[in-house]
């Protein structure tokens, strides 16, 4: 195997890759390494850990084809070391030699033979803009669980119908809902899946940036690997293209969607930024598990925090209520989570009672319609008294 | 009375066979009698007044041998309630001589009364002030050790008992200890006591005349420097007032000895529960909420498992905390094995007032809270059987 890449190209690629490696391969050693092989269409590296798959084709000047196994971890490292020069990557016996300018680096390869099959990507459901998708799973993902004791809560819900896509998190204290438009294959498809939280923010954040990605879905059974749901993503830039896979979380995602209430008596808007700084600021002397209060009244609303006799601190905000004055509870960081998700100006709350959940909605302007692309729905945090 | 207890400011503070003076402390009739206290079929003797020990009748001695020894003896059985009232009375008595109390366990403590000599004129005072107060508002009777060490202290009640008070001058110290079989001293077990005979030491003073540095190659660096020290009459321990194990504001726990050993997990699970739904109750009547449920499994060898898993929420209610309890039995994962007791315990106290909870969405407005209100309400009334877990419904326990 002998090739020439360009080394900013191949540092990107490989970072990429190395995101999948096992950071504690155990028993299977090799899973620590990246594979990287010549084909048709150029030099493929493949990271994997048995749950989830990346591979980026990538274009090189390739003079003689082969495959090898070398350590990831090294292999990264290196090539976001290298000078500014074309890398010239060659297979000389047991050694993988890298030279770039007048660095030279040798490496031990491992047995490539040893090294699993990566699951196929399944069949291209439909597309969607990178970044959108991107800033919806991060929207989404402010409301999943991570209880490993609970798996099924630990990931995001897609659900597609027709171009309806909707992202569902929950923890059972809070739930995130966020609807977007994408392009389907087929503009009846109606398709579910369950996808681990973390990893699907991680791989969309890494994909996104003004790429078109491409959603692969395989039902239960029909992936690559025995009786597993698996989703893949494909995207393609000028630097070649990256395709991932993970394993779908097993088991019925509850029917959370009915627990948005069809209608509220007390709503009330406020400007985003403003409140969470003053949330930021009240939270500080917020024991364990102490609520923060909002006192809302006709033009004012009134935070609260202490820790026993220890520390209290209040501060007021201007703010728009239509309906009774309320005053409700919440866990502080729960409540920082979902602001942070609001991406307009303002923010909606539709509330009903201080045992009852809060529903919170962006807004572009002071008094405009709430923005129910975006929902997310929160518990409060009762002193039991 | 005329001992010198200058420089002797610990007192440790032992009542007179405890569970047995409470037992019959309201029974004049039994005054003088051989009673017992312990149960079950196969319980043991928690404790016997000093008319069933002179038939050699001995605290955690097997209750068929105890009967055996003295069968004239009345056996009644134990009401930890009561033991625990009672027990945290005496406490609080501790309390108002010196805030620097260390229960040892529920019916005594160290005392350390440096701060309070002005108030009292001398230790030895104090000690009588405590053993008149406690006779007066508990109609129990105590002993007192006073010493300069919380080792001298301890023996020195025993010394005392029943009913009495003994000093250890501090230039007495070796003359009291050094007649001292070695199994006497504090931390000095049977296991210890044995290497002790086997290099030929029988009695403290044997110790106390023997070099340092055999006495630790013979017991380990640590533990022969501190049996030497220990043959001199110095420890290093200090009071330090705590809670004592049983005051409620520590933690809030019941156990069950099973008659017979149980390998039955469904058993087992159900006595959790019923375990758990006493002491729910006990902590919304204490107004407390805990965090942290902890489980102690003990095989019919012994050997003891302790689990615990801390909750989100502070908890006082019996399907919370069987929930995790029962969680906690299961991620054992046994296999029939032969179980001879467990115990269900809640720790990470708070007051109720303060606790709060994360609601769930989707939760009903009226849940567990107010059903087990009003099984409190209930049982109030109509007694401890009034209303119960249906499983725990028509169920002898083995």
């Amino acid at each position: 195997m002998k090739f020439r890449v360009e080394r900013d190209v191949l540092a990107e690629a490989v970072a990429w890759t190395a995101r999948s490696i096992p950071t504690r391969p155990g028993t299977l050693p090799q899973l620590s390494g990246i594979k990287m092989a010549t084909r048709s269409d150029g030099l493929t590296l493949s990271g994997f850990d048995y749950e989830t798959s990346a591979q980026v084709t990538l274009l090189a000047d390739i003079a003689d084809d082969g495959e090898v196994l070398v350590s990831g971890r090294l292999l990264a490292d290196i090539a976001r070391a290298l000078p500014n020069q074309p890398v010239d990557v060659a297979l000389d016996g047991a050694k993988l030699s890298l030279t770039c300018g007048s660095s030279r680096f040798s490496l031990q390869t491992m047995p490539v033979e040893d090294y699993p099959a990566l699951p196929d990507m399944p069949e291209v459901a439909g597309g969607i803009d990178g970044d959108v998708f991107a800033a919806a799973v991060a929207q989404a993902a402010t409301a999943a669980g991570r209880d490993d004791m609970l798996p099924v809560l630990t990931g995001v819900k897609l659900e597609i119908d027709g171009q309806r896509l909707s992202l569902l998190a929950t923890d059972r204290f809070r739930l995130s809902l966020r609807e977007i438009e994408w392009r389907p294959g087929q503009s009846d498809l109606s398709a579910s899946a369950l996808v681990p939280a973390r990893v699907l923010a991680d791989t969309t954040r890494s994909l996104g940036a003004g790429s078109q990605l491409n959603i692969a879905l395989a039902a239960g059974g029909s992936g690559g690997l025995a009786g597993d749901g698996l989703i893949g993503f494909e995207s393609t830039s000028g630097n070649g293209t990256r395709r991932t896979t993970t394993r779908l979380i097993e088991g019925a995602f509850p029917n959370v969607r009915q627990l948005f209430p069809n209608t509220s008596d007390i709503s009330a808007q406020l400007e985003v930024a403003s409140l969470v700084d003053a949330v930021k600021r009240v939270s500080l002397v917020a024991g364990r598990n102490t609520p923060i209060r909002l006192s809302f009244t006709d033009v004012m609303v009134t935070l609260e925090a202490g820790n026993g006799e220890e520390a209290f601190a209040s501060e007021s905000l201007e703010c728009t209520l239509v309906g009774e004055e309320i005053s409700i509870g919440f866990n502080p960081s729960y409540l920082l989570d979902g602001l942070s998700a609001i991406s307009g100006s303002h923010v909606h709350i539709a509330m009903t009672q201080p045992a009852r959940p809060a529903a919170f909605a962006s807004m572009n302007a002071p008094d405009a319609q709430p923005d129910l692309d975006f929902r997310y729905l929160l518990m409060p945090l009762r002193m039991q008294g | 009375m005329t001992a010198d207890d200058t420089g002797c400011t610990i007192l440790h503070v032992d009542m007179d066979a405890f569970y047995a003076s409470v037992a019959i402390r309201d029974r004049p009739e039994l005054q003088g009698q051989p009673v017992i206290v312990g149960g079950g079929n196969r319980g043991v003797v928690l404790s016997a007044t000093y008319a069933a020990r002179q038939s050699g009748v001995r605290s955690a001695m097997p209750m068929t041998r105890a009967r055996r020894l003295c069968p004239r003896a009345l056996v009644i059985a134990p009401d930890f309630e009561q033991f625990s009232t009672v027990s945290s009375a005496i406490m609080e008595t501790f309390r108002s001589v010196t805030p620097l109390v260390e229960p040892l366990s529920m019916d005594e403590a160290f005392l350390e009364v440096k701060g309070s000599l002005r108030r009292f004129d001398s230790s030895t005072r104090i000690g009588e002030h405590l053993r008149a107060r406690i006779a007066d508002e508990q109609r129990i009777t105590c002993s007192v050790g006073v010493a300069a060490t919380t080792q001298v202290a301890k023996l020195a009640s025993r010394r005392a008992k029943p009913d009495g008070l003994v000093v250890v001058p501090h230039d007495e110290v070796t003359a009291f200890l050094h007649p001292l079989a070695v199994e006497e001293l504090w931390g000095v077990g049977e296991k210890t006591a044995a290497q002790l005979h086997r290099l030929g030491l029988r009695t403290v003073g044997d110790i106390a005349h023997t070099q340092v540095s055999i006495m630790q190659r013979a017991l380990g660096p640590v533990v022969g420097a501190r049996v030497h020290a220990m043959a001199w009459g110095s420890d290093q321990h200090t009071i330090i007032a705590r809670r004592g194990a049983d005051e409620p504001e520590h933690s809030i726990g019941a156990d069950e000895t099973f008659s017979r050993d149980v390998d039955d997990a469904a058993i087992v699970l159900r006595e959790l529960l019923r375990l758990s739904t006493k002491v729910a109750a006990r902590m919304r009547k204490a107004c407390v909420k805990g965090r942290t449920v902890t489980i102690r499994v003990r095989f019919y060898d012994f050997t003891t498992f302790t689990r615990s898993r801390t909750l989100r929420d502070a908890t006082d209610l019996t399907p919370e905390i069987y929930a995790t309890a029962a969680g906690l039995f299961s991620a054992l994962g046994l296999q029939r094995a032969r179980i001879r007791m467990v115990g269900v315990r809640v720790e990470n106290l708070c007051d109720s007032a303060t606790a709060t909870r994360q609601l769930l969405l989707g939760e009903r407005q009226h849940g567990w809270e107010d059903a087990e209100r009003a099984v409190d309400r209930a049982v109030h009334r109509f007694g401890g059987a009034a209303v119960r877990p249906a499983t725990l419904l028509k169920t002898s326990r083995p």
